[in-house]
Formats: C-alpha cells, sequence, structure tokens
C-alpha cells in the first residue's frame, strides 16, 4: 500500500515514520502540508513533533492546512488516517476525533517507555495486536493529557473506541488512562504514544510499535 | 482605531496546569491571599473602519473556529474604543 506521511513546518518524526512504514511493508510517499493533494495514497500518518511551534493551541494550525482539507476529505469516505501525538492533537482540532489533549497534569514534559494496553483491534491500524496485548511503546509529550466530558467519554468507552490505555502510573493526566482512540467509523486514529519509534531492536525499547504499520496489509486481506 | 478583544479562557472544569504552576509561584515570591489562578489567552483585532455588528458576527466565527477550542475553552468577545 502506498502510505502518505505529511510534513508540517515543526513536524520531528515524519522521517521515522516514513521509515517504520517501509518496515511495515508498504511504500511511503512524502506528503507536504501545502499541498491540496495526497498522491493517491491509500492511507495517511500524520507524524509527531510540533507543528506551526504549537503557536495557538496544538495542531490548531496546522488543521487548516491545506493538506489537511484534503485528509478531512478522505477520512471522510473511509481512508485510513493514524495520527501520532501532534497527530492526534490534529485531528481533534480538526473534529475528526472527539476532545482535546492539554498540558500534562504535572506541567512535565515525559519521555519513557510506555506499557501500553490494545483494546480495540478492530482499526485498520491494530488489527495485527490481539484485544488485551500489552505492548511497550516510546512515549514524548508535553501536552498529552486526553480530555473530553463524560458523555463523550461513556460513549467512547460504551463503543468500544478507546484503542489504547496507559498500564501502570498514568502518565500525563488522561482521563480514564485513554492513550488512543478511533473514530465511529474506526478509520480515524489518534494514539499518543509514539509506535514508529519501537519498530527496530536496535533503536528502541522493542518491535512492539510494527504493528501499527503491518495491519495495514492485514486489513486489506481480511 | 477600535479593536475587538477575544477574551479566551480554558473552561471551569478543564484542568489548567499553567494557572496551577503560577498560584504556586506566588507564595513563593511572598504573595500570599491568591486562591486560584486560571491563564487564559488575549487575542486583539484591529479593523479599518466601523466595527459593524456584521464584524462582530465575524468575530464570533472566529473565536469558535480558530482562537478557542470550544471542546475546552470559553470565550467572549468585546470592543475596545480608543485604544
Amino acid at each position: 500500500m502506498k502510505v502518505g506521511v505529511v510534513t508540517f513546518p515543526g513536524s520531528l518524526d515524519d522521517v521515522d515514520a516514513q521509515r517504520a512504514v517501509r518496515v511495515g511493508g508498504h511504500e511511503a510517499v512524502a506528503l507536504w502540508h501545502g499541498d491540496h493533494d495526497l498522491q493517491g495514497v491509500d492511507a495517511v500518518v500524520l507524524p509527531g513533533g510540533f507543528s506551526y511551534g504549537d503557536y495557538l493551541r496544538c495542531g490548531a494550525i496546522s488543521r487548516f492546512s491545506p493538506v489537511m482539507t484534503e485528509v478531512i476529505d478522505a477520512a471522510g469516505r473511509g481512508m485510513p488516517v493514524l495520527g501520532i501525538c501532534n497527530g492526534f492533537q490534529i485531528l481533534c482540532e480538526s473534529h475528526l476525533l472527539p476532545g482535546a489533549l492539554i498540558r500534562n497534569d504535572h506541567r512535565k514534559f515525559v519521555c519513557r517507555d510506555q506499557s501500553l494496553r490494545i483494546e480495540n483491534n478492530r482499526t485498520p491500524w491494530t488489527s495485527a495486536y490481539a484485544e488485551g496485548d500489552v505492548v511497550t511503546i516510546v512515549l514524548k509529550n508535553g501536552e498529552g493529557g486526553f480530555v473530553a466530558d463524560d458523555e463523550t467519554l461513556d460513549r467512547l468507552e460504551g463503543d468500544g473506541r478507546v484503542v489504547a490505555r496507559y498500564l501502570g502510573d498514568n502518565p500525563n493526566g488522561s482521563l480514564r488512562d485513554i492513550a488512543g482512540i478511533t473514530n465511529d467509523r474506526g478509520n480515524v486514529v489518534g494514539l499518543m504514544p509514539h509506535p514508529e519509534h519501537a519498530v527496530e531492536s536496535l533503536t528502541g525499547a522493542g518491535t512492539d510499535g510494527l504493528g501499527f504499520f503491518t495491519s495495514l496489509a492485514e486489513s486489506v486481506f481480511s | 482605531m477600535p479593536r475587538v478583544v477575544v477574551d479566551v479562557m480554558p473552561k471551569p472544569e478543564i484542568l489548567d496546569p499553567q494557572g496551577k504552576a503560577v498560584h504556586g509561584a506566588l507564595p513563593r515570591l511572598g504573595f500570599s491571599g491568591v486562591t486560584d489562578v486560571r491563564q487564559g489567552k488575549r487575542f486583539e483585532l484591529a479593523f479599518d473602519g466601523e466595527v459593524t455588528d456584521d464584524v462582530l458576527a465575524e468575530v464570533e466565527k472566529m473565536a469558535e473556529t480558530l482562537l478557542s477550542n470550544p471542546v475546552i475553552e470559553n470565550f467572549t468577545v468585546r470592543v475596545e474604543e480608543g485604544a
């Protein structure tokens, strides 16, 4: 599959995400924030970083970039979209996902190997996992506290739209230990930890993140 | 020139870690009696002509589309004369 990775001004992890896409067995296509063009890709990754310097709010400016108009449109047609960290913030600002991400409750940047439980393996990004799988993936964020009103949280839980949950100490104040969620249709996933940093044992805590990038193939053949 | 001021504040139920940090710093500097601090943002929008109701309606739209995130923030819009 052709998987597009968007580079915004201030993106940090776009190259790692492209590499993870290739390690996962796909073709990585570099997409530019200023283009109204998805170059015919089958899926899109919005990578981590500090797009537009996190000015105004994390993801608030990126959400109105030309490429996001196309991403929002394609997501509405069912294209798989994965937002990692800053990408998750952009998806919330775009209203493709409910809720918002605010500054960590302890006010410090957190960077650690984080244990997660995969709670929903029915998305195109998580089908390589079994429900209940415990994985270790790098977490690094300053504004990773997931918040939403109780009604939204109840709906996310009730509909099985919590994709991953933090295990152990809550690292950033996310309500109900939520690390990742999906939209109603299940094609858009936002995740605060960084699976693209956990695809090769040489440079990370392991390869537990690889499933996010091999799942696409499995969902095509399923 | 008249300016339109948009104040954006985190909703009361949303945790405000920055406000908390400021609140924590005040007693360390010898300031006492502050029971809570909430930190928000102030936008000053300049216009060439008169600020009509249409302009204010536009600003409302700007505030709910870009200047604030309605999921976590409230905003108010007002005109400031002679600034």
